[in-house]
């Protein structure tokens, strides 16, 4: 059985864990090889990098420390952020990335999926999604991180993401991001059940039932998260555990 | 020295950076010469089947490596590098596989609740004993990325499998060769094992 995976994602601010993460005996909490060092440890299936790094001169840094990762841990990982360009794809792929993440290019410039995914494969090009819920039926996909409404439907584009060649879709709700009161389950479902490329669920997870939703009623590929994650409110190992005890397939 | 074969395939860096990681004395190269010098060679791959042909002609790739898995050395593919020991593929018919086995690699079907690719952590089942899973405990999870897959006509080279939406032929092992079709470079801690039960091999035998 193909295990349900759980993803942790740090957020990098010019080659640095931002917020930073208090794992015991971290030698340096905000050292990104330190903390994918210690996921990989704790039972990370995967891990996504998030370069929130605002200016384009501190790229390089991106690339450096993605090398530094793929020689220290051997579990898949995602790198997303500011990527525009097949050019910048091929450098974080070259670096060791496993997979790159492409956001607001991916909307604004949607032939840059189908370029992506003819160049490298399907299987490497992930398009994260960041959905507000409008009404009771509806969301819509926002970019920009959140700030400018795109007005698209968020089950048509992740239909058409599909097409493009997207070989995954990492779905985050703005609505409940950071507010740990669960997934938004509802269009995680009708986006899992719209695709056929696996879906990643991420904003709002803040207990282990939150997970197991996720799973079992929306039909999600993996779980992400964050701070959960970073300051232990939720172990890995136990969730896994868990998880398993209610019959969901995990990597143990 | 092991060799990891360059033909331009996606996973080159990731295996020598875990060779690297456990102290393997490694290189990446196309050079006939240095394959067939090797203690052992590694066949990397990821893409498509007749990309993959065409390059190991296109370099002239192909004797150098039939010579090398005929010397009785350690040899191991990984993912196409499996897919590539076969005759051929449904995913690019008339391209010509190295035909060290039997067999015809087949599209993985998509069923209603299984996903194409195939790709993520699943467990294997052990079919024989074989040395790559030493100090591994049976069932362990791996990490698959494919879309076609090993349905051996001859099961006695299959040492282990793994369900999905068919049962896929997870890896084979006959005499001097070793092929996976998971990524032991991209299963944690477990992939690491075996890769040191790999160089280990190359050493003891």
């Amino acid at each position: 059985m193909l295990a349900k995976r759980i993803i942790p994602c740090l957020d990098i601010k010019d080659g640095r864990v931002v917020k930073g993460t208090n794992f015991v005996n971290l030698v340096d909490a905000g050292d990104p090889v330190e903390a994918a060092k210690a996921y990989n440890k704790l039972g990370a299936d995967e891990l996504v990098l998030l370069d929130i790094t605002a200016t384009n001169d501190k790229r390089d840094t991106m690339v450096d420390l993605v090398e530094a990762v793929a020689k220290n841990i051997f579990i898949p990982f995602t790198v997303g952020g500011g990527i525009k360009t097949v050019g910048e794809i091929n450098k974080i792929l070259r670096a060791g990335a496993d997979k790159i993440s492409i956001n607001s290019p991916a909307v604004t410039n949607p032939d840059f999926i189908n370029e992506a995914s003819k160049v490298f494969g399907s299987q490497c090009v992930v398009v994260a999604i960041d959905v507000k819920k409008k009404d009771s039926d509806n969301w819509e996909v926002y970019i920009n991180g959140g700030r400018i409404n795109t007005y698209l439907d968020a089950v048509k584009w992740a239909k058409e993401v599909e097409e493009r060649g997207a070989g995954e879709i990492l779905l985050t709700s703005m609505d409940r991001d950071g507010v740990k009161n669960g997934y938004d389950l509802e269009i995680t479902k009708k986006i899992a059940d719209s695709v056929s490329i696996p879906v990643i669920a991420s904003g709002g997870a803040g207990k282990l039932e939150d997970f197991y939703d996720a799973f079992t009623y929306a039909n999600a590929s993996a779980a992400l998260a964050a701070s959960l994650f970073h300051f232990n409110i939720i172990e890995i190992q136990k969730l896994k555990e868990y998880l398993k005890q209610r019959g969901i397939s995990v990597r143990l | 020295m092991v060799t990891i074969i360059d033909y331009n395939a996606g996973n080159l860096a990731s295996v020598y950076n875990a060779l690297q990681f456990i102290g393997c004395d490694c290189r990446i190269s196309n050079n006939p010469d240095d394959i067939i010098a090797s203690d052992a060679v590694i066949l990397p791959g990821v893409g498509a089947y007749a990309h993959a042909v065409d390059s190991i002609d296109r370099l002239g790739l192909r004797k150098p490596v039939l010579d090398f898995i005929n010397s009785g050395k350690p040899f191991l593919g990984i993912c196409l590098g499996l897919q590539l020991l076969f005759e051929g593929s449904f995913e690019s018919p008339g391209a010509k596989g190295l035909g060290i086995f039997n067999g015809t690699i087949k599209k993985i079907p998509k069923l209603s609740d299984f996903k194409v690719p195939h790709m993520g952590w699943n467990s294997l089942s052990f079919n024989k004993d074989c040395y790559l899973f030493d100090n591994i405990n049976n069932n362990p999870y791996v990490y698959f990325v494919h879309s076609f897959y090993l349905d051996s006509p001859d099961k006695s080279i299959v040492s282990s499998q793994s369900d999905y939406s068919v049962t896929i032929d997870a890896s084979v092992y006959k005499d001097n060769i070793c092929a996976t079709q998971f990524h032991p470079e991209k299963s944690g801690d477990l992939g690491i094992q075996m890769l040191k039960n790999f160089s280990i091999y190359i050493t003891k035998g």
